[in-house]
């Protein structure tokens, strides 16, 4: 799906966590929201996710207006930061959530819905753990099972905020192989936020670097490394 | 290393000398033998003075009979009203960023700054025969002073904050990651309370029923303003003590005295039985 943005702002009470920012996003990209902490990237994507109103702006995906669409209409796949997994159900009804919670009308078969279940599961490599609950997970494979619940609803995109962010340092460059194979298997116009400006330029094929709610540069991550826009991309990506 | 070999009796370093930990636990066994078991001791002891059988006799009195029927409906009343209240404050406190959040967090703990006898004075000013709102509502034939609707109003005042409180701590701590994932994937606002927040706040609602249930069923200041005390109508257990022991009644006060502690010790049990019944599963999703 293309996602465009048109001048999104976004302000609580007095400060200002977006200046309008544009961006255009192709179908299909892997895109890196990179930028310090306080630089309106979270902000950003859970604006894209629906889960915070823009003070002005506009959003389209696939040249139609999205700014009436509900949180639960947006369809986006969003992996949260602490992956938010739900504490008190096992890894399966987990993943298994968002087919449940569908209008009866197009709510899948008990049978169909344990089948999708077992499919994803094995996507994300994990294919025993469905009995498992949340507490019994290892950092790394709550990451992979939050992906899986969040493919289950057939996304129309998916949106990461800090995925790799917990995990150590081996466990988050396989992860990183795994977001690459899943995004390249579902062909899933993808945006993560992260402060890692390694992480961005390994895994994205688009950055977007960003900064006090404004963006400073988007470019291939090629680009920004040879032709840093200003002085702060040119710091931040030494850094 | 250095401590071992300096100290090789030494225990763990949190462990006091044998003396110490010895005065402590007498200082810690003494109070609770004072202020907890031996009320308690006595309470029973008092009403079995003339054996079982006056006791039994002095429960079969139709007032005593009235006020436990009064208290159990009271309590039936308050405490499902005060969870639903408590579960939608949390609930919009913990939640949602609004206007005037600390003014509610602040009116939530009023009942437990006011002394209840002011409480109950509110309530009669508010609903009095004498006010316009009480005239009318006695015009209308709703008595609410002096009348069930008063003990109730009184008791949801009293134990408001009871299932809020319990509730509110825990909310804070479990932040909102997890509805919005709901959210996001597909769930309405009402089928992620359902099976998001409901199921993760239960054992905190619990406790937090259970202590109202034992303040709603104990009350006595702003209820022994509201109630009248009319005998056998609108007097709820403890006024009922209250009253029999005044009259030198010793063995019916505390027998009923009994009775309320009974029903406090039930709850008390209900607790801990569910406590070791689901600690599996509370320890999985990490909960107290």
């Amino acid at each position: 799906m293309h996602i465009s943005i048109e001048a999104i702002a976004k302000t609580f009470g007095v400060t200002n966590a977006l200046h309008p920012v544009s961006l255009s996003i192709p179908q299909g990209a892997l895109v890196a929201l990179l930028g310090p902490s306080g630089s309106g990237k979270t902000t950003l994507l859970r604006i894209l996710g629906g889960l915070e109103q823009p003070t002005a702006g506009r959003i389209l995906f696939d040249g139609q207006d999205v700014g009436r669409l509900s949180v639960q209409d947006r369809r986006a796949g969003f992996v949260f930061q602490s992956y938010a997994l739900f504490r008190h159900m096992t890894v399966f009804e987990n993943v298994a959530y968002g087919l449940r919670a569908r209008p009866r009308a197009t709510r899948p078969a008990p049978a169909a819905i344990a089948q999708r279940v077992t499919d994803l599961l094995r996507l994300i490599q994990l294919p025993d753990i469905g009995a498992r609950y949340p507490a019994q997970l290892s950092g790394g494979q709550r990451q992979r099972v939050a992906l899986a619940r969040a493919l289950a609803i057939d996304p129309r995109m998916l949106l990461l905020d800090e995925p790799f962010g917990a995990l150590d340092a081996q466990v988050r460059k396989d992860l990183r192989a795994g977001l690459r194979d899943i995004h390249d298997q579902t062909g899933l116009t993808t945006i993560f936020v992260t402060h890692d400006q390694e992480e961005a330029m390994t895994l994205a094929d688009l950055v977007v670097v960003m900064s006090m709610g404004r963006i400073e540069q988007i470019g291939r991550p090629k680009e920004i490394r040879q032709a840093p826009a200003n002085a702060f991309v040119r710091a931040f990506i030494a850094s | 290393m250095t401590f071992a070999s300096a100290n090789p009796a030494a225990g763990p370093a949190t462990s006091e000398r044998l003396p110490v930990r010895l005065a402590l636990i007498a200082l810690a066994c003494t109070g609770l033998a004072i202020l907890v078991i031996a009320p308690l001791v006595v309470v029973f002891a008092e009403a079995l003075r003339d054996g079982w059988s006056a006791a039994l006799a002095s429960l079969g009195n139709p007032d005593a009979r009235s006020a436990i029927r009064l208290t159990l409906t009271v309590a039936a009343i308050a405490v499902p009203l005060n969870a639903v209240f408590g579960i939608a404050a949390a609930w919009a406190i913990t939640k949602f960023d609004f206007r005037g959040k600390a003014l509610l967090i602040t009116l939530i703990d009023l009942p437990f700054s006011v002394s209840p006898v002011v409480a109950g004075l509110c309530i009669v000013l508010l609903f009095g025969a004498n006010s316009t709102l009480g005239g009318w509502l006695v015009a209308q034939g709703h008595p609410v002073v002096f009348a069930l609707p008063g003990i109730v109003l009184a008791t949801l005042f009293i134990t408001f904050p009871f299932v809020a409180r319990e509730l509110i701590p825990l909310m804070i701590e479990q932040g909102r990651a997890e509805e919005e994932a709901a959210l996001t994937l597909g769930a309405t606002g009402w089928r992620t309370f359902r099976t998001v927040t409901l199921p993760n706040i239960r054992w905190a609602l619990l406790y937090g029923v259970l202590l109202c249930n034992a303040r709603a069923m104990g009350e006595f200041g702003a209820v022994a303003v509201v109630s009248g005390k009319i005998r056998g109508q609108t007097a709820t257990m403890p006024i009922t003590i209250e009253m029999l022991y005044n009259e030198y009644l010793s063995v019916a006060a505390f027998t009923l005295a009994a009775v309320l502690a009974l029903l406090a010790l039930v709850t008390l049990a209900l607790k801990s039985l569910l406590d070791r019944q689901h600690a599996d599963q509370i320890a999985a999703i990490g909960q107290p």
